[in-house]
């Protein structure tokens, strides 16, 4: 199979609040191929977690997707209600969440959580079941599985729960792997060792990783392609080393500037002027024009741009200005 | 320059064992865990020295001990020459005192929701029955927020203006020395420069010293005048920015600058760093970095290494050169 193991088409996320409706997700679009890992950076707010919470159905009501399709290997997810969604998932889509302590049950131990998600989505023995449990501990690189397996969660450290997480997560051998924020938690030595391991995994097992993350060292290192959200809606989506090194959307040229670089000597920052608007009080037009450096009357008056030719949504993209 | 704020031995253990009925029945001792361990160093007048540590190194005690929120086990903290635990002229300490003030992490958590914004800014000099009129105005226009609102309440504030309106607090009383516990951890990355440059302008215009606490790199490479990294309540290196990022002594903080993700490092395979830090109640002896170092030998199992001068750099390793 060649088509990209998620697809997301114009999707948009909706909640009515006593102020009116708000989009947290407006018309985002993206794919996601095998053994790719895309990179979803944006402040808080811009809907980068909420857009992955829509694909694996645990939006929160009354939010709930108001347009839009997501497919999976070839089939539509989006539709999918009650026991259907939650067959999909753990069985086709994993979850790698920021705080492993609340993913895992502290009353069972690892090795019961692990053999009853394979139980579960995978038609083995109990035996085969707990064989898969340390293989699969063993993989992300718990020393000791055989004898870890009877410890219960309090019993590791942050970084070994966070591996327990991944470990549940890929043990029904998933098409897909959500991970929002799996390293913010965690101390920088213990979170170089954990995306070494997401990136093991992507490359030996072919699958696909979708990274929400804040932080662009992450993204730079881990991630194949990066889409930035601001406002909901989606600023630039390209491979990560041109997005990062030659932004065409000024947001995004905004917030490489304002990074502090480990490399560099001191210097003062850049800053973007202003914060991201309130969801419920929208500037018309780009959601950025406000803060935008370069921004025009087009910007204010013209509907929110889409990605057209290049890589950001933008009536300018910085390109175009840098040939003239 | 002279030294405006000196920290000798200094040293800081918690007592953390269990209710004594426990003890008794597990029959377990009494459990120690040392934050701090004997740790030296000086801090120049109006400059930035920047604490860097990962979860547990005991950075945040050393800046709570330093405001006295704490007091230390053992060792000296000296401010302006004066010894805040041990001086009896209460005139003096309480002098010294009102020349430090601390920024904190969460700016949700350390702005009282019921009280409007120019009584949180006044409060320090207030306590003292200081002048107050039109202080708040005047420090919220100095920190990039508007004298009208002085009026309102934290909740109508983003997490960045609520740590500008932090920040006007700790200026409130004109202090000349800031301990700033992680103050953009919480925020984002655009909003962080903005709080950032912020701080370096203030610094300029009342010569402030900062000690500022944060395990992020970056932030530090950008800040400091002077790095002191902490592993397990030790200080293992001390040096200027350039020094410190450019040739690393310590196996330690050389593992940290290779460890940390960096936005130019594409598709960079990093040997991920083994292991992880130590139970602090049972450190290991002599080097207590010694079981994750590449290059530890026998002494370093043995012998806990002093910090010693090494060119431009203060380090505690035997085998660093």
């Amino acid at each position: 199979m060649t088509g990209p193991v998620l697809s997301i088409r114009d999707l948009s996320v909706e909640i009515p609040t006593r102020a009116g409706v708000v989009k947290p997700v407006d018309g985002v679009s993206y794919d996601i191929g095998r053994g790719e890992i895309l990179g979803v950076v944006g402040e808080s707010g811009a809907g980068k977690s909420m857009a992955g919470n829509a694909v694996i159905g645990l939006l929160n009501p009354p939010a709930h997707i108001s347009a839009g399709e997501i497919w999976l290997e070839g089939a539509r997810i989006d539709p999918l209600q009650g026991e259907a969604m939650r067959r999909l998932r753990g069985k086709e889509i994993g979850m790698v969440f920021q705080d492993p302590l609340t993913s895992l049950n502290p009353l069972l131990k690892i090795g019961d959580q692990l053999t009853e998600t394979i139980l579960t989505h995978l038609p083995v023995s109990r035996e085969e079941a707990e064989r898969r449990a340390i293989a699969a501990l063993d993989e992300v690189g718990i020393p000791g599985a055989a004898q870890r397996i009877d410890s219960y969660p309090h019993e590791f450290s942050g970084g070994m729960r966070q591996r327990v997480v991944i470990a549940l997560a890929l043990c029904a051998e998933p098409s897909l792997i959500i991970a929002d924020e799996p390293t913010t938690a965690l101390d920088v030595s213990v979170q170089a060792q954990i995306i070494a391991l997401l990136r093991r995994l992507c490359r030996d097992r072919g699958t696909a990783v979708m990274l929400i993350t804040h932080d662009m060292g992450v993204i730079a290192e881990a991630a194949d392609r990066v889409a930035v959200m601001y406002a909901g809606r989606l600023a630039e989506l390209g491979p990560v080393r041109e997005v990062l090194t030659r932004p065409q959307h000024p947001y995004t040229d905004g917030l490489m500037a304002s990074t502090p670089l480990a490399s560099q000597a001191r210097n003062r920052l850049h800053q973007i002027p202003g914060s991201m608007p309130r969801l419920t009080d929208l500037p018309d037009g780009c959601a950025f024009h406000p803060r935008c450096p370069l921004v025009q009357a087009q910007c204010r008056q013209n509907p929110h741009p889409n990605i057209g030719k290049g890589r950001a949504a933008c009536w300018f993209p910085l390109i175009e200005r840098a040939a003239e | 320059m002279t030294a405006y704020v000196t920290v000798k031995g200094l040293s800081r253990v918690f007592d953390v064992s269990k209710p004594w009925l426990n003890r008794v029945l597990e029959r377990r001792g009494k459990a120690f865990l040392t934050a701090v361990s004997e740790v030296d160093l000086d801090i120049e007048e109006r400059t930035t020295y920047a604490l860097v540590g990962e979860s547990g190194s005991g950075k945040s005690t050393i800046g709570r001990m330093l405001v006295g929120l704490l007091r230390p086990t053992g060792g000296e903290v000296e401010v302006e020459g004066v010894n805040l635990d041990r001086e009896t002229d209460r005139a003096k300490v309480a002098k010294v005192r009102g020349d430090i003030q601390m920024i904190f992490q969460d700016p949700y958590a350390s702005l009282n929701p019921r009280w409007r914004v120019r009584d949180i800014i006044v409060e320090p000099v207030a306590v003292k029955s200081g002048d107050t009129e039109g202080l708040a105005e005047r420090l919220l226009e100095q920190v990039g927020l508007h004298a009208a609102d002085a009026g309102k309440f934290p909740h109508e504030f983003s997490g960045g203006q609520r740590q500008r309106i932090c920040i006007a607090r700790a200026l409130a009383s004109e202090p000349r020395l800031i301990v700033c516990d992680e103050p953009t951890s919480a925020l984002d990355v655009s909003v962080q420069a903005q709080v950032l440059n912020l701080m370096s302008d203030l610094k300029e215009e009342f010569g402030l010293t900062y000690l500022l606490i944060t395990h992020d790199l970056t932030v530090v490479r950008h800040m400091a005048d002077r790095i002191g990294v902490l592993y397990l309540g030790r200080l293992v290196e001390e040096a200027d920015p350039t020094t410190l990022f450019e040739t690393p002594k310590h196996p330690y903080t050389q593992m940290l600058l290779n460890a940390a993700p960096r936005i130019d490092g594409f598709g960079r395979e990093v040997d991920p760093p083994q292991g992880e830090i130590p139970d602090p109640i049972n450190p290991p002896p002599g080097c207590a970095f010694h079981p994750r170092c590449p290059i530890a030998r026998d002494i370093c199992r043995q012998e806990r290494p002093r910090i010693r001068p090494l060119g431009a750099t203060r380090v505690a390793c035997h085998l660093a050169e």
